[in-house]
């Protein structure tokens, strides 16, 4: 049962020591990290990922429940409490989107006769995510960014189930963010967020920020940002209501603007 | 002395992997010989030279199939590696047959495979990689999590003893497992032998005849819609 992750820091680009020592994330919170390009987020997040052991190139540490993680988390994925979600927009993979889940569910769930209805829940959750929705025949190589997209966070929640989910840049992939947002709340885990998405930022417990490969400081989300995180959820409703406009090949007028007038 | 064996196919990362594995075995005071076989270039022997000082070789096979021509030197290769007071001789095969396996019983059989090259390519390798004793999976960083997940699954249904080791050949993450295992294993015995079985015998195309067609050749040959049959006396 794993209750906290906890980040020990290590160094940045140029050997200087990380300002921030020590973070302790505990299940249920749901994080941010945020940083200019280039600021390391994707690598904390690898990081994370991989267990680091001061071998990396950064020289952090991850401890799991206050120690250093069991060999038994890379030898067997079915024990692997992590579900990365990359910013890959493509799959490699040359099979089937079916045959794909069920060979996925074979090795995360170990029971057989539970395995059929999380590959039917995965589609339907990753057809909440998406416009075009996605099929079980459909091969793997044809999907469509946000599909690809829709269908990894579908499988590391439904498929993977693991207590911690790592997720790069998920704005980034053309799925329905809200609903993603929505639809992840309810499942207790801990949720890290790699992002530039103020509406996600705001609506996590937390933000770690990163700079030149470090992490600088960790800002509680306040009072007086929550307020602010409902205007921003309005303001980014709003553009998704004109981004489906101009993808329907329609005309935009002020009346949609008037809100904010 | 022990020996190590890495075969898997070309541009896999199996260099890389060796380098970081040199590296570590070095830092823990062993003795390693290098020798690569290849089919007409290679220059990883001049690289671990250079990089370790250590003393290395390369063999081309030329015209001899490449896995053949490392059961003909590796005799060789063994007392010359003796002679240079080695701890760990560690060969670098061409890695291009899918029908061989370079491995020698009394040695540890590596196959380097990348996580890149398709769900399929675990089904397609052969006794490369069923006879290994360990499968080394690289550029884990260029795929989801969810398919490195299932690309195991698929080395696990063809291979179920291979121990999978996931690595990223380009910092070195995940060697330590992968040195453990060529430290673990015993001394070479005074004979060893080949662990797979070779292809059928030697046919005519082996020697030479380059006519299409199996009317043309004698030996054991096959149809498009035979099985294999002898032809000839």
């Amino acid at each position: 049962m794993i209750n906290t992750i906890t980040i020990l820091g290590g160094h940045g680009k140029n050997g200087t020591a990380e300002p921030v020592q020590r973070i302790d994330l505990r299940m249920g919170d749901v994080i941010s990290v945020v940083g200019p390009t280039g600021s390391g987020k994707t690598t904390l997040i690898n990081d994370i990922e991989l267990f680091a052991n001061a071998n990396t190139q950064t020289g952090r540490r991850i401890l799991i429940n206050g120690a250093p993680a069991p060999a038994e988390y890379h030898d067997d994925p079915a024990r692997n409490p992590i579900a990365l979600i990359t910013q890959h927009t493509t799959f490699l993979s040359d099979l089937p989107v079916g045959e794909f889940l069920h060979t996925h569910a074979r090795i995360r769930i170990s029971d057989a006769t539970q395995r059929q209805v999380p590959v039917g829940r995965t589609l339907d959750f990753a057809n909440q995510l998406t416009g075009e929705p996605i099929a079980l025949d459909s091969h793997m190589t044809e999907l469509s960014g946000g599909q690809t997209r829709a269908l990894l966070i579908a499988d590391a929640t439904i498929i993977c189930n693991t207590p911690i989910v790592l997720l790069d840049e998920v704005e980034n992939a053309g799925i329905h963010r809200t609903r993603a947002l929505e639809l992840l709340r309810q499942y207790r885990k801990i949720f890290i967020f790699v992002t530039h998405d103020p509406r996600i930022a705001l609506l996590s417990d937390y933000r770690i920020v990163m700079q030149g490969g470090t992490i600088t400081q960790v800002l509680h989300t306040d009072m007086a940002e929550q307020k602010v995180a409902g205007i921003v959820s309005k303001l980014d409703d709003t553009l998704s209501l004109l981004r489906d406009k101009i993808r329907r090949g329609e005309r935009l007028t002020m009346a949609e603007l008037e809100t904010f007038a | 002395m022990k020996l190590a064996i890495c075969a898997g196919p070309a541009t896999t990362g199996k260099t890389s992997v060796l380098r970081h594995a040199i590296r570590k075995l070095l830092e823990s005071g062993q003795r390693i010989a290098f020798l690569k076989i290849d089919v007409q270039y290679a220059e990883e022997d001049e690289q671990f030279a250079r990089e370790f000082g250590i003393p290395t070789r390369k063999v081309y096979s030329g015209e001899l199939c490449p896995d053949h021509c490392n059961v003909m030197v590796l005799g060789d290769a063994l007392r010359w590696a003796r002679t240079n007071e080695s701890d760990v001789l560690l060969v670098e095969t061409a890695g291009l047959c899918l029908r061989c396996s370079p491995y020698a019983d009394g040695g540890l059989g590596i196959i380097v495979l990348e996580a890149t090259s398709g769900m399929n390519l675990p089904l397609k390798v052969g006794p490369m990689l069923s006879l290994a004793d360990v499968a080394v999976v690289t550029k884990i960083d260029r795929v989801s999590q969810a398919e490195r997940e299932v690309f195991r699954a698929r080395i696990q249904d063809v291979a179920p003893s291979v121990r999978i080791r996931e690595v990223n050949a380009l910092y070195g993450i995940g060697i330590g497992p992968l040195v453990d295992h060529i430290r673990a294993i015993p001394d070479v015995p005074e004979h060893m032998r080949l662990r797979g079985n070779p292809p059928v015998g030697t046919c005519t195309i082996c020697v030479g005849k380059k006519e299409i067609g199996w009317q043309s050749h004698f030996g054991v040959v096959r149809a498009l819609d035979n099985q294999v049959f002898y032809r000839g006396e």
